[in-house]
Order: structure tokens, then C-alpha cells, then sequence
């Protein structure tokens, strides 16, 4: 009787030689590189490249920056802790906003739950919102209602509310489609289906993903302030535009440790949800 | 009484998955449904439900008649038709208790449901079908930290709050233990007989079909081999249901 088990004797190792990729395979991978470096090329005249021997040919400017950087001056800490504790409630503002008026457009932009008639307008409208920046949206506002915090927290809004729009809606179309069916043959309507049996499945994911843009929305509003929406940024431009650099070295570690500790909170809290 | 009259469900290729279906479930009947994969049980289901469009015959539910029915007027017919499938198909983040109550949707339609609110006498309710379905202790547990067993007698409980005339069970036990398996059949023929319910059931195990049907449909491509009370359905009739198969 044949044994089906046994095998052959096998060929030393060192004698099996590794196939190589065939020549156009390789030829790809070759021309994606060189792709890359055009690309780099073609950026560098540009984007003044040519001008970092700057950072050692002018390193007397970068002293006196970091001279004053480790000297910080934290004279007026408690208008800068009242500077940043405004930045962060421009960002909470900001975020509540995108995720209220978020939620619905999210559902609209989800092609599991919204027709393709609704779908497609909506998500160019998120796209527009989301495609144009903070600042730009901010020098809008600044405007339109004035200097101040309320600039700041449209302009969050509005960049969020595509952003937000997008991420919920990611998470919508990734449902599992079983549970909205058992909802689906109660005779439940549509809103229905996705009060019950949608969004009790992307919670989790949305509150994470709010809680992420709420650290970005910090950060970004620190730089609103450049431009007149309010909070600390407002107060660094105007240090820095005075070379006060102690000054700003002060304001700069204070927004550091704010960013830090939200980070370490929220991703405590995202760990608790998820 | 749930009546199938002349259902045909023929796909534009020309393949039938039904072929003029006759088929009665009265009130206190627990009717199982065995055939070989293809052989159009699910699509039998399906077609009752109207989630499948037939393209003839006709399907009645205690007077009314279901297929041709489209819109709002559809989806009031279909609430005295609750459907219990293979996966229990819960909100897993929801609490048992919420995922019951959720069966009387169908009934709601307001702002407080629309924001994700349920009735309280509805949720009074779904305690009591969760006690009907031995699982009051777990009402105020996540859905998601249930067994598979746990999970389909809660869908059972859910199909009981929507308040049907008929309960459609699509494989209910594939993916339970035997004896999780028997607690389900159990349970629907117990529902059966002391809620007045017309259940039919899709099975693959034949044994359980034994034990707990009334009635034993047997069905192959699509058309009825034998319609017997379960004590007259010889195995060689049931091993023939699955012949095409094993070919």
C-alpha cells in the first residue's frame, strides 16, 4: 500500500533559489520612485527649499529665540490660564455646534440610509464645508460679526460640520445591516431604524471621534486667534509681534500642557467607550 | 391564520424559487419547513414578508391580503408578522429590555420614539415577555453580553411585543447547541399553542422536527414534496428533500 504521507526527500535549503519579481514588476516599482523624486524636484525651487542653509548661516536668530524660549516669563500666568480657558471654550462651542447640526447632515451623506438623490448633494455641500480651512473660514467671520470668540467658533463649526459630516457617515455606511432589519420588520419607520438600530451601533465611534476633534478643535483655535477670533492666539500674535519672547515662550508651554492633558483625558475617556 | 396561496417567485432568468406554494399555518400551529440549501425556504419567508416581491399568488394573514400591498399600508400589515432569524439581529448597546420594547415601534410613531424614547407601559410589557422567555433577570444587562441562546429568546420576546398574529422563525437555531437549540423549539411551540400563534419555522434539523412540529413541510426546488403531521412524514420522504443535494 502506497503511504499518502510520506514525502519526497527534501532539497537542502541552500539549493532552492528565491524567485525573483519579473523585470516589469520591478520596472513599477522603479518608476514609483522616480515619480516621487520628480514630484520633490519639481517642488523645491518653489517652496524656496534652497534657503535652508538659512537655519545655520543665520543661527544667531535662532539663539536669541531659544535664549529667551528657556527663560520663559510667566509674570501674567493668570491672563494667560484666562486666555487659554477661553480657547478651549471657543473649541467646545465649536464642536458641540458640528456635532449637533453634524448628526443629520452624517445620516443624509450615508448611502445605506439616505437615497443617492439626497446623498450626493449633501456630500459636496460637507465637502465644500470641510475643504476650506479654519483661518479662511475665521477671517470670514471676523467679517461678518466682528473680532472676538463668537468668529472663532463659527469658523470651527463650519470646517467641523463637513468634517464631522464625513467621519459619522464613514461609520454609518460600516453598520452591521442585521440589527436595523430586526428594527426594519417591527414596522418601525425609517427614523426609527436609525435612532434604533443605527446609532446605538456608531456611538461609540462618534463619541471617540468627537472627543478627537475636540483636541484638534483646541489646537486649531489657539491659531484662530491669529486672525482676531480670540482666546490665546490673539494674545501670542501680540507678543510675538512685540519680540516678547519670554513672554511667548510662557503662553506657548501653557497651550503645550492644555493639549497634553486633553489628550491624556480623552483618550482615558475614548478607551472607556469603545 | 396565515394562508399562501399559488406563491411563485420566478427570477428574470427564468429560474423559479417558487412554484405555485400552497401552504396554511392555523392559529396554535407550529409548521416547520425542511429542505435541502436552495430548495427555497428562505425565500418562501421572504416573499411572506414581502422583503421579496413574488411574481404570483397570493399571501393572506388573517383577512388581508399581503401582496400587493406597497407603502405605509405594507408596513401596518407586516406588524402582525414577526420574524425571528438565524442572528438574533439585536442592537448589541442597547439593554435587553429596550431591544424587546423595541417590537412596538410599529405602534409609535412620535417625537419621543423618533429621539430614541420608548413608551414606559411598553417597556412594562417587555418585562413581561422577557418573564415569558425566562430572561426578566437579564432585562438591564447590553444585548451584546448575551449567549447565542440568550440572545434568540430575547428576539423571540421582541417578535412577542410587536404583538403578531404569526411568527415567522428563519433557522433560529443554526448557530445554538443542541440543547440551546431544543429550548428554542420548546419555546416556540409553547408560544404556539398558549399565545394562539400561527409559527412557521425553517429548520435544518430534522430531528427537532420530529420532536417539536405539528405539521412538517418538506419542500424541494422550490415545490412542496409533503405536507404531513409530523407523525406521518416517514425519514425516507425527508431523505429524499436532500437527494439533489448530495448528488
Amino acid at each position: 500500500m502506497t503511504d499518502i504521507t510520506a514525502r519526497p526527500p527534501a532539497a537542502p535549503v541552500t539549493e532552492i533559489a528565491v524567485p525573483k519579481h519579473p523585470l516589469p514588476q520591478r520596472a513599477k516599482g522603479w518608476l514609483g520612485w522616480a515619480i516621487v523624486a520628480a514630484v520633490l524636484v519639481w517642488s523645491w525651487g518653489p517652496s524656496e527649499m534652497f534657503r535652508a542653509t538659512a537655519l545655520i548661516s543665520d543661527w544667531r536668530n535662532m539663539a536669541e529665540f531659544g535664549k529667551a524660549f528657556l527663560q520663559p516669563n510667566f509674570h501674567d500666568w493668570d491672563q494667560y490660564i484666562s486666555d487659554m480657558v477661553v480657547t478651549i471654550q471657543i473649541a467646545i462651542w465649536g464642536t458641540a455646534l458640528a456635532v449637533a447640526f453634524g448628526i443629520p447632515f452624517s445620516i443624509l451623506c450615508s448611502s445605506n440610509v439616505a437615497p443617492q438623490w439626497i446623498v450626493q448633494p449633501v456630500r459636496r455641500l460637507m465637502d465644500a464645508c470641510r475643504a476650506i480651512n479654519e483661518i479662511v473660514f475665521a477671517l470670514l467671520f471676523v467679517v461678518a460679526v466682528g473680532l472676538g470668540p463668537f468668529a472663532g467658533v463659527m469658523a470651527l463649526f463650519v470646517h467641523n460640520l463637513g468634517v464631522f459630516a464625513k467621519l459619522f457617515s464613514e461609520a454609518v455606511e460600516a453598520v452591521d445591516p442585521r440589527p436595523v432589519e430586526g428594527i426594519r420588520v417591527t414596522g418601525a419607520i425609517k427614523v426609527q431604524e436609525v435612532v434604533f438600530g443605527v446609532i446605538p451601533q456608531v456611538m461609540p465611534l462618534w463619541s471617540s471621534f468627537t472627543l478627537y476633534r475636540l483636541e484638534t478643535n483646541v489646537r486649531s483655535a489657539t491659531t484662530l486667534g491669529i486672525v482676531g477670533a480670540g482666546g490665546i492666539g490673539q494674545t501670542l500674535y501680540e507678543s510675538i509681534r512685540s519680540f516678547h519672547y519670554a513672554d511667548t515662550a510662557a503662553q506657548i508651554i501653557i497651550v503645550v500642557v492644555t493639549v497634553m492633558l486633553l489628550d491624556l483625558v480623552s483618550a482615558r475617556i475614548r478607551k472607556a467607550l469603545i | 391564520m396565515l394562508s399562501v396561496r399559488n406563491l411563485t417567485l420566478q427570477y428574470p432568468n427564468g429560474k423559479r424559487a417558487l412554484a405555485d406554494f400552497n401552504l396554511e399555518v392555523k392559529p396554535g400551529e407550529l409548521v416547520v419547513v425542511l429542505g435541502g440549501n436552495g430548495s427555497g425556504k428562505t425565500t418562501l419567508l421572504r416573499c411572506i414578508t414581502r422583503t421579496l416581491a413574488p411574481t404570483g399568488g397570493e399571501v393572506w394573514l388573517n383577512g388581508t391580503e399581503l401582496s400587493h400591498l406597497t407603502g405605509d399600508k405594507l408596513r401596518i400589515a407586516r406588524m402582525a408578522l414577526a420574524l425571528v432569524s438565524q442572528h438574533a439581529s439585536l442592537v448589541r448597546r442597547r439593554s435587553v429590555l429596550s431591544n424587546v420594547a423595541a417590537g412596538s415601534l410599529g405602534r409609535h410613531y412620535n417625537m419621543w420614539t423618533a429621539i430614541g424614547g420608548l413608551p414606559s407601559d411598553e417597556l412594562q410589557a417587555a418585562y413581561g415577555y422577557l418573564d415569558e422567555v425566562g430572561l426578566r433577570d437579564l432585562a438591564r444587562q447590553r444585548a451584546g453580553t448575551l449567549s447565542g441562546g440568550q440572545a434568540q429568546r430575547v428576539a423571540i420576546a421582541r417578535a412577542l411585543a410587536q404583538k403578531p398574529k404569526a411568527i415567522l422563525a428563519d433557522e433560529p437555531v443554526a448557530s445554538l447547541d443542541p440543547e440551546a437549540a431544543e429550548d428554542i423549539m420548546r419555546l416556540l411551540r409553547r408560544l404556539a399553542e398558549e399565545e394562539n400563534l400561527a409559527v412557521l419555522c425553517v429548520l435544518h434539523q430534522v430531528e427537532l422536527a420530529y420532536s417539536y412540529a405539528h405539521r412538517v413541510v418538506g419542500i424541494r426546488d422550490g415545490r412542496i414534496e409533503f405536507d404531513l403531521p409530523r407523525a406521518d412524514v416517514s425519514r425516507e420522504a425527508v431523505k429524499r428533500l436532500y437527494i439533489s443535494e448530495a448528488a
